[in-house]
């Protein structure tokens, strides 16, 4: 295939409202997403972008679509690992669905180039963030390996 | 998370999924290549494995494409290793690979 794309589904046991809060307010993503900060007014086209805990840029983009609590598309170009960056930029979707007790939440991570060394980099983090945020949401707790930015990145 | 032993405990699906771990995003035509098993059973395999989560699905157009999804693995994983048992057991993981080769049944 001429691209490269992961595509990672978690059910969660929670509202889409609180799963869409969770995914944008930088008080709950700082818990799974090791205490990086997302910063953005989540209208069409504005920029967006996630910082490390030392404040410098790790990713950047614009957003591309948003319907809340059901889809966010992103486009994300890293701003840090310069063989990542020099690919230029990839899309990120959020796509929510509620299923009884729970939400279906679908991530998926695409660039429209082969072997991207973004998505194959990403593709390793993403579960552990996801499965911190679904501890979150269910038990009040984020899982301890995502509660501080990796030593040494 | 019975369904998700259930379709990890049979070999010709645990072949899909290396399938699909080897590339990621692959129709059901794809997968049938270089593969002992019939078309059906191939297609039977990979129902289950969505119903268990294990594959993930992406349609464009008319095509099916399917993807590994670790989640329900990773949860498992979450569930039984604890948070300081973890740098052991990736150390004795590693430990093991160096040993034997990637080639872990």
């Amino acid at each position: 295939m001429a691209e490269s794309r992961f595509l990672y589904v978690i059910y969660i046991r929670t509202t889409p409202e609180k799963l869409w809060q969770a995914l944008i307010d930088p008080e709950f993503t700082r818990q799974y997403w090791c205490e990086t900060r997302q910063e953005s007014t989540w209208t069409p086209g504005a920029p967006w972008q996630i910082l490390r805990p030392d404040g410098r840029v790790a990713d950047s983009g614009e957003i591309l679509e948003i319907e809340p609590h059901r889809r966010l598309v992103l486009s994300w170009q890293n701003q840090f690992v310069p063989e990542m960056r020099e690919e230029g930029s990839s899309r990120l979707t959020y796509e929510l669905e509620p299923v009884g007790s729970s939400v279906k939440l679908t991530v998926i991570h695409e660039m429209d180039r082969p072997d991207s060394k973004l998505i194959d980099g990403v593709s390793n983090g993403w579960p552990h963030i996801l499965c911190s945020l679904k501890s979150l949401l269910e038990t009040g707790e984020s899982l301890d390996e995502t509660r501080r930015w990796p030593e040494g990145v | 998370m019975d369904i998700v032993f259930k379709a990890l405990a049979d070999p010709g699906r645990r072949l899909l999924l290396d399938r699909l771990r080897d590339q990621n995003g692959q129709t059901l035509g794809q997968l049938c290549e270089h593969l002992e098993m019939s078309r059906q059973a191939v297609s039977r395999h990979l129902r289950l494995l969505e119903q268990a989560n294990l594959v993930a699905v992406l349609w464009r157009g008319r095509e099916k494409w399917h993807y590994l999804n670790p989640m329900p693995i990773h949860e498992i994983a979450e569930r039984w290793i604890g948070k300081f048992e973890r740098q052991r057991v990736q150390a004795l993981h590693q430990l093991k690979q160096a040993l034997e080769g990637e080639t872990d049944g």
